[in-house]
């Protein structure tokens, strides 16, 4: 990386937060992602947001592509570092800095880690719901930018719907906040709402404004055991048919089932073709009279057996083992390859049905699990990337699985985001009027392409 | 540098590749939450490790030192939904780093040879070294050297870790445990105690206590009366050759074919202890021997609480117990539940659970020593926790732990916590108290 640059990052962080050797920078050149990774320039630790626009402004005159990064977590290679970019890596902003029980809101620096956004909002009986699968790890600004969501989306909505309000630095060093602790707010265009889910590619978001809610006074958690997947979606099915939305359900595979159980060791059984997790939450009243309610309609749809968790301890330890479910599947095979498909939950068990025939005609190993409530499904193929034909297959598997999904009204990713690993699939989703509009909005707010640019879609013809 | 292929390169290609870089150990790496660096972190390391192994990066000195940054408290293993073999990794890792010398400096060779190559390979030499300390701290001369100045003039690095030097015990094992005792009545079981080096030196009367529970539990012990190192210090500190040979001659020493279980009641000596099958894996004349080893081998709390441990009718003298879990017992054994249980047995004993009992308290082996900073932060971090629960006893069952938790505690005036214990002493305390009561 260019020296000039180098002294003035260290001038302005101080040289302690700029990284440039090769054993400081390997360790960054991954995210969460499979069988992606890429070398970066240097790697920095700006400490708030004025550092952080200094980063952007100093990488901007030197012509440096920047890739913003939190815990380095994602799924879809959105933090993946472009080859010799600047990394500017926001863990150190973590400090909360509001948490206002009157307007029900809390007000974090970016790098602050999710859990602790829900420990600070529990302190007051509050609630903060998106609980991505890394949240003992996560950013809350990484979660913003991929826009994630977790098990609770059916009830409670993605991250998105508790963002009210972003501080971002833009492509050219300017900060600006977007949006206020008010419910209502409909001056001009919804400009937050851009940059949530951008996956760094239009501004760096250093501060978040979230909206809580009060503290569900009851949860019941519930594992309903099938001998086949149509009756683990029959049941979930019926359960909306009867007007009950409960916070949680999830589904696990045989496969999903045996790995996760192999780490966790609490007793899940191992030789059922699904396990449907299901969780309600909200007044003691209700939640007693719901969970009974879904216990017989899981019962009259076929479930071998229901078990109730016997307090809030177990209940946690189901959703921990539900949260390890795709690293426990890289006990089987070297490479994960994660999948993120989502449909109208009407269609979902036909889309389980053929990722596990697509799997069975290209000769390969699936484990499949997901957010049966929100049609959103996680297909894991096993494999190993260093055996190319096995990839080649994967591939065609993958391009099948998508084919379909689109075909059943859905879309290539619900939580993950596109970053690099769904970027070819992208333009099958959305007509030339939507991707002419995505280029539009980039082209206004990073004209010369410096924020993480190739992410999400790339121009015809690169400038 | 070496042009024989790196370690690493030789280790199964799959054990680095098991890692997908998920980052679920970052929240529980002690290293990484200190600094927020990924290099670090566990899966910062594996990288460092792989990027050897692919012969994209030298074992460097940057390597080396991370590579003993790095704790080996293995809380990522734990963490670890893929099963990454972190343990095998560290130790592979740090073992390149001592083939090709990149951590070489010559008072750093100094005293490698002198501890992994003489003290800790020859129990003899180990024992004379004891005699030797423990008269120059009971008869008067540490005093005296201290009050005269003369420590000065040692370099800074011993001049810190002078008042840190373990105690002496006034007898070691074998003057406390004769090589075989029976129980009172028929033996129910036949097994051997192990009694460790540091614990040997230090807490012998740990080891008497093992041997009581044990004999209280209609056991025949076998304790022969002097017993090599196990060997887990020079697998954690890159000395393979010599972890294997400790090992071949802990396995000439028992008559494992006769034995029900070979107890051990160190954390950090168990988790090795139960690996010679891996360790061996490649030595014919032994591999089939250490396979039996491992599947004998078994943690005291593991042993007494699977074999249906007799609850004692008094009390052990104390009424509230913190536990800290030794990190080789907790994350190495996955031993959790049961020195909890074990403690449950006492009558009158209220067990206080304390926030980050597996967190690492900065023992970690020889960290202390080579890591002073970073060792002290953790253990001001276990004694603020520690404080918290107001417990005026410590449980632990490791003696790299009892000794760190024993010095902070001694550093820390007015700290609610008085005294360090193995659960198998309080134990052994209740039964003797049944006796006299």
């Amino acid at each position: 990386m260019n020296p000039a640059l180098l002294q003035a990052l260290r001038a302005a962080l101080g040289a302690g937060h700029v990284l440039t050797q090769p054993e400081d920078l390997i360790p960054y050149r991954f995210d969460g992602t499979a069988a992606l990774q890429q070398m970066p320039g240097a790697v920095v630790f700006p400490g708030d947001t004025e550092e952080v626009a200094a980063c952007v402004r100093l990488a901007r005159a030197h012509g440096v592509v920047v890739v913003p990064r939190g815990s380095g977590t994602g799924l879809s290679g959105g933090s993946l570092p472009l080859a010799g970019c600047l990394v500017v890596v926001l863990v150190r902003l973590d400090r909360i800095l509001e948490t206002d029980p009157k307007n029900l809101t809390l007000h974090a620096q970016c790098g602050v880690i999710t859990k602790a956004i829900d420990d600070a909002a529990a302190v007051h009986g509050l609630f903060y719901p998106p609980d991505p699968g890394s949240m003992k790890i996560s950013t809350i600004g990484g979660n913003v930018a991929e826009n994630s969501g977790g098990l609770r989306g059916l009830k409670y909505g993605v991250t998105r719907d508790y963002v009210m309000g972003l501080r971002v630095v833009l492509p050219d060093g300017a900060v600006t906040f977007l949006g206020n602790k008010c419910v209502k707010d409909v001056a001009g265009y919804s400009m937050k709402d851009l940059f949530i889910g951008s996956e760094g590619t239009l501004g760096i978001v250093t501060e978040v404004l979230l909206k809580l809610v009060p503290r569900p006074a009851a949860r019941r958690t519930l594992v309903a055991l099938y001998d086949s997947m149509e009756q683990a979606a029959a049941t979930v099915s019926a359960i909306i048919a009867a007007h009950i939305i409960p916070c949680t359900l999830e589904f696990l595979d045989q496969m999903t089932l045996r790995c996760v159980e192999d780490y966790a060791r609490i007793g899940l059984p191992t030789d059922v073709a699904a396990l449907l997790l299901m969780e309600t939450d909200g007044h003691p009243a209700a939640v007693a009279a719901e969970a009974e309610r879904m216990r017989e309609i899981a019962l009259a749809h076929g479930a071998r057996e229901v078990r109730l968790a016997a307090d809030a301890a177990e209940a946690e330890r189901l959703a921990t083992a539900r949260r390890s479910a795709f690293s426990a599947l890289a006990r089987v095979r070297p490479t994960t390859i994660l999948e993120d498909v989502t449909v109208p939950r009407s269609e979902l068990s036909k889309l389980v049905a053929f990722v596990a025939e697509t799997a069975r005609r290209h000769s390969l190993l699936v484990g499949t699990f997901g957010h049966m409530g929100d049609g959103n499904l996680h297909p894991t193929f096993l494999t190993d990337e260093r055996d190319a034909g096995e990839m080649h297959r994967v591939e065609l598997a993958l391009s099948e699985i998508v084919d379909e999904t689109l075909r059943l009204g859905g879309t290539i990713t619900g939580e993950h985001g596109v970053g690099l690993a769904k970027k070819a699939f992208l333009p099958r989703q959305f007509d030339e009027g939507s991707l002419a509009l995505l280029r539009a909005i980039k082209q206004a707010l990073d004209p010369e392409h410096r924020f993480n640019p190739g992410k999400i879609f790339d121009f015809p013809t690169p400038p | 540098m070496s042009a024989s292929p790196s370690l690493l390169a030789t280790l199964d290609y799959a054990v680095l590749q098991q890692c997908m870089h998920c980052g679920m150990c970052l929240p529980t790496c002690p290293t990484y939450e200190a600094t927020k660096r990924e290099r670090h972190s566990p899966r910062g390391r594996i990288a460092l490790m792989r990027a050897v192994a692919d012969g994209e990066l030298q074992a460097s000195r940057a390597f080396a030192e991370e590579m003993y940054y790095c704790l080996g408290c293995l809380a990522c293993e734990s963490a670890c939904p893929a099963g990454v073999d972190y343990g095998t990794l560290f130790e592979t890792a740090r073992a390149e780093v001592e083939r090709v010398g990149a951590a070489a400096a010559p008072q750093r060779s100094f005293w490698r040879w002198l501890t992994l190559r003489h003290l800790f390979l020859k129990p003899g030499l180990l024992r004379a070294v004891g005699q030797a300390l423990r008269y120059y701290q009971r008869s008067g001369a540490e005093a005296a050297v201290r009050r005269s100045g003369l420590l000065r003039l040692l370099p800074l690095s011993l001049q810190r870790l002078e008042p840190q030097t373990p105690l002496m015990a006034a007898a070691f094992s074998n003057e406390l445990i004769s090589p075989l005792e029976r129980p009172a009545g028929v033996p129910r079981r036949r097994v051997a105690l192990l009694t460790g080096c540091v614990q040997d030196l230090a807490f012998p009367d740990i080891n008497r206590d093992t041997a009581d529970v044990l004999l209280a539990n209609g056991c025949e012990v076998l304790t022969p009366p002097v017993q090599p190192c196990c060997g887990s210090l020079h697998a954690h500190n890159g000395d393979l050759a010599a972890a294997r040979e400790l090992a071949r001659r802990q396995l000439d020493l028992f008559p494992v074919d006769q034995l029900d279980a070979v107890i051990t009641n160190a954390g950090g000596c168990g988790s090795h202890l139960k690996k010679y099958g891996h360790l061996l894996a490649d030595d014919p004349a032994y591999a089939a021997r250490a396979r039996a080893w491992d599947a004998k081998v078994q943690d005291i709390h593991q042993f007494l609480m699977a074999t249906g441990c007799r609850a004692p009718s008094a009390g052990c003298g104390e009424s509230r117990v913190a536990y800290h879990e030794s990190c080789h017992l907790c994350h190495g054994q996955k031993i959790s539940r049961q020195p909890r249980a074990l403690l449950g047995l006492i009558p009158g004993l209220e067990l206080e659970e304390m926030k980050e009992s597996t967190w690492c308290c900065g023992s970690a082996g020889i960290y202390n020593i080579t890591q002073p900073e970073q060792s002290a932060a953790l253990l001001e971090r276990k004694l603020g926790h520690l404080a918290a629960t107001g417990a005026p006893a410590v449980a632990t069952a490791n003696p790299g732990c009892h000794l760190q938790l024993q010095n902070g505690l001694a550093a820390s005036p007015g700290h609610p916590c008085q005294s360090v214990a193995h659960p198998v002493s309080l134990l052994a305390r209740a039964y003797r108290a049944e006796k006299s009561g």
